[in-house]
């Protein structure tokens, strides 16, 4: 089947800040190169969801000047609170007892969506092509078996897999070098990872599921520049997790809640967790009054450095999160993402120029401060598999007294998805009911998201077995997937006595956990027709 | 043949609409933009017309803010093969556009003027319908299958009672439902091609019309939220709440 084909210096699989990053800086370095970036959102920013406490450190390199280019980077952090909650109380921890790497005084409360939106029209001015609403469906190969490009998605295709009146073919991207941008647990990112052995004698990947809404709060409420954090209730001492609340401009706050994948219980929630998190006194206060007016969900790496896959390949990088570049104790990955961006562009540059072999990225990478910021981060995350106060007690040694510097590295061991217990020997949560007012139900936030998807398409959540949510993970585990898909893509419907398995999947606001959590790696999350998924602002 | 396909920008019909706090308007911020859809009918069906070698030239044309453009370089990517963009800021109401359309169709002379039946932003439809006043020419609106033929258009419109055929003679103006096709999906090669198709810029004010509001809002507001409904005990009570408290019987 001949598909069109179109032939560039470099193509970029991603409009998030390591995509942008790249294409901008390969733009610096040569004018004359060819880039073109794919976005599978309608629009670049409308999939993006993060925080976001920015670091400027990485956008000082690449564009010195982005005070005077107009950038949505505004607010300042003027203040800092870490809380320890309990059920109704809270502990307020004072910020010079906190670790170097999460006191934030030099940093600025952004939307990473609108910072995405201002780097796509830096990289427009430089030429790069940047196609939005077109996902990146396929990875093609040379007959050697090294990456050549990647296809994009035919539209027009019916649920059972026919072609539509308005059919029109995907074409190839056929790039010198392709660089994968897609963010955590990127379809293709996973597909190459497997294929190339990127993740040999590294430990399992670590994720976690992160929440975010956006409320417009009372003034007497509300501190511009103010960042909140807090650890603890509702979650027990052995669910890694915690809340992030940051006063932005427009009387706006960010309030979110991750909470790592690698929980046992399968009756949790994370999406109750978080509608729980925000009737604690110290929270409701803050938001009493106000509004609700965005509610999104996205999986992000927590595995940290002994996860980080081997990032090159034959003809191909990956960048950011589609690797795993985020600094778990910093609970920043914006930065990171970027500088691995401008790395693998200068890679490109001497690939391209020199004929040097792109596994120089790994020496550049390893010589940059990127790497040694994800050094010394390496034990934070492992430490808490011995439960809240362990792991804080132990944190404590390692990022104060030590920075990092212990000799010693701890392991994950499991992965996220073989972490559950089975149903019968944990016990059932109750959760709240929604008021409505501070808490919602899955559907009206959803609402929030601008979700939408072409009706008449594929599913785009694949069962490698379709029995088994009944057959096996609904006996086992209650099917955890009614629970842990923050969007309330699956549920198990009870009909005549017969319990059947249901994909909303137009519902689906492109997070991934389901890839991720599913015990059974049953699940895989492949792209949608182009434009679908969420339609988020400011997130 | 040359059609002119008037195209507008409006929030996208997946965004949840949010009021401004002071009831001043809508927030508009952030917020993703798209293709009036109707409109996209509209192209589509002068495009096809086109293909079917009965029209000789597409011209997209809108009026609004600068980035209004993207929208026209969307009918680009689809089939139109130039596009002109009125700028002009702020609320612009159907009579203003009604009148640059008019200067347009002055300066082009298209034997057709096509547009959505009405804008999802505001829900006026009253465009074309001035147009086809302020122009003299005939109208065909809420139009679910356009058939052309020599110096003549077939078009069946939707109305309340079903479906009503009708035949009027170009030049003329007709809007466009929602059935009237499928629009295409931009391929990405023609986005590609779009961004080199001319797009001629254009102030309101050149074109001496005036586009201050005639119309004075005085106040946005969202509509009231659905009460929860209850679960009543007897057909008794039914009967007494219908009667006491809904005054329905």
């Amino acid at each position: 089947m001949g598909k069109e084909s179109m032939e560039y210096d470099v193509v970029i699989v991603g409009g998030g800040p390591s995509g942008l990053a790249t294409a901008i800086k390969l733009k610096q370095l040569d004018s004359k190169l060819n880039v073109c970036l794919l976005e599978k959102a309608s629009e670049i920013g409308a999939h993006i969801l993060s925080g976001n406490v920015f670091e400027t450190r990485a956008l000082d390199e690449l564009l010195p000047n982005w005070k005077e280019l107009n950038s949505p980077i505004k607010t300042k952090v003027s203040k800092e609170k870490f809380l320890f909650l309990g059920k109704t109380k809270s502990l307020s921890w004072p910020t010079w007892l906190l670790p170097k790497v999460q006191q934030n005084h030099n940093n600025y409360i952004i939307s990473l969506a609108n910072l995405c939106r201002w780097l796509a029209e830096q990289a427009e001015a430089l030429g790069v092509e940047i196609f939005p609403g077109f996902p990146a469906s396929e990875i093609l190969y040379h007959e050697d078996g090294s990456v050549k490009g990647v296809a994009t998605q035919d539209m027009g295709i019916d649920k059972e897999g026919n072609q539509k009146d308005s059919f029109e073919p995907g074409i190839e991207l056929l790039g010198k070098v392709t660089v994968f941008a897609e963010g955590c647990r990127g379809h293709l990112g996973k597909q190459l990872i497997e294929k190339f052995k990127l993740s040999k004698d590294k430990d399992p990947q670590q994720y976690g599921i992160g929440f975010k809404e956006i409320w417009e709060i009372e003034d007497k409420n509300h501190e511009e520049g103010m960042v909140m954090h807090t650890a603890g209730w509702p979650l027990d001492n052995s669910t890694y997790g915690g809340s992030f609340m940051y006063h932005a401009e427009n009387k706006q706050v960010f309030l979110g809640y991750v909470i790592g994948l690698d929980y046992k219980n399968p009756y949790l929630s994370p999406f109750d967790e978080f509608q729980r998190f925000k009737t604690h006194p110290a929270i409701r206060k803050i938001i009493s009054g106000g509004k609700r007016i965005s509610y999104g969900a996205r999986a992000l790496i927590e595995g940290g450095l002994q996860s980080l896959p081997k990032m090159f390949m034959p003809g191909a990088l990956l960048v950011g999160c589609d690797a795993g570049t985020l600094n778990m104790p910093k609970i920043k990955g914006s930065h990171t993402a970027m500088k691995s961006g401008m790395i693998a562009a200068e890679t490109i540059i001497e690939n391209i120029r020199e004929n040097k072999d792109l596994s120089i990225y790994e020496e550049k990478f390893k010589k940059s401060w990127v790497y040694k910021e994800l050094h010394s981060a390496r034990n934070v995350k492992p430490s808490f598999s011995w439960g809240l106060i362990l792991g804080i007690i132990f944190t404590g040694i390692d990022q104060i007294l030590f920075r990092g510097k212990l000799p010693f590295t701890l392991r994950h061991k499991h992965a996220d998805h073989e972490t559950l217990k089975p149903a019968s020997e944990m016990p059932k949560i109750d959760y709240p009911k929604y008021d409505n007012v501070i808490t919602f139900d899955k559907t009206s936030s959803v609402y929030l998201t601008g979700t939408n998807h072409t009706d008449n398409q594929p599913v785009h959540l694949k069962l490698k077995d379709p029995n088994l949510p009944i057959s096996y993970t609904l006996e086992k585990f209650d099917e955890p997937a009614q629970r842990y898909c923050p969007a309330g893509v699956y549920e198990v419907q009870r009909e005549d006595d017969i319990n059947k398995f249901v994909i909303n999947s137009q519902n689906c606001i492109h997070c991934k956990t389901c890839d991720i959590k599913e015990p059974s790696q049953n699940i895989t999350w492949v792209t949608p027709e182009g434009g679908g998924g969420p339609k988020y602002g400011n997130m | 043949m040359k059609i002119l396909v008037a195209v507008k920008r409006v929030i996208d019909y997946n965004v949840q609409i949010r009021v401004k706090e002071d009831g001043s308007g809508i927030v508009t911020d952030n917020v993703k933009m798209s293709t009036n859809p109707p409109d996209d009918n509209a192209i589509e069906e002068a495009v096809k017309i086109k293909e079917a070698g009965k029209a000789t030239e597409v011209v997209a044309v809108t009026v609004g803010e600068e980035k209004a453009q993207e929208t026209v370089r969307k009918a680009l990517a689809v089939g139109a093969d130039r596009g002109i963009h009125v700028k002009a800021d702020g609320i612009i109401e159907p009579l203003a556009v009604s009148k640059i359309l008019q200067k347009i169709v002055d300066k082009e002379k298209p034997d057709l003027v096509f547009m959505g039946k009405q804008a999802i932003d505001d829900d006026c439809n009253q465009t074309g319908q001035m147009l086809s006043s302020l122009l003299d020419w005939p109208q065909a609106t809420f139009a679910s299958k356009i058939n052309v033929k020599d110096r003549k258009l077939e078009v069946v419109r939707e109305i309340d009672e079903g479906l009503e055929t009708i035949e009027i003679a170009t030049p003329a103006i007709v809007t466009c439902d929602l059935r009237l096709n499928e629009p295409r999906y931009a391929s990405l090669p023609n986005i590609m091609k779009a961004k080199k198709k001319p797009i001629e810029q254009l102030n309101a004010s050149d074109l001496g019309v005036d586009v201050v509001p005639k119309i004075q809002q005085i106040k946005v507001e969202e509509p009231p939220k659905r009460k929860a409904g209850i679960k009543v005990s007897s057909v008794a009570e039914l009967v007494q709440k219908l009667k006491n408290e809904a005054k329905v019987i």
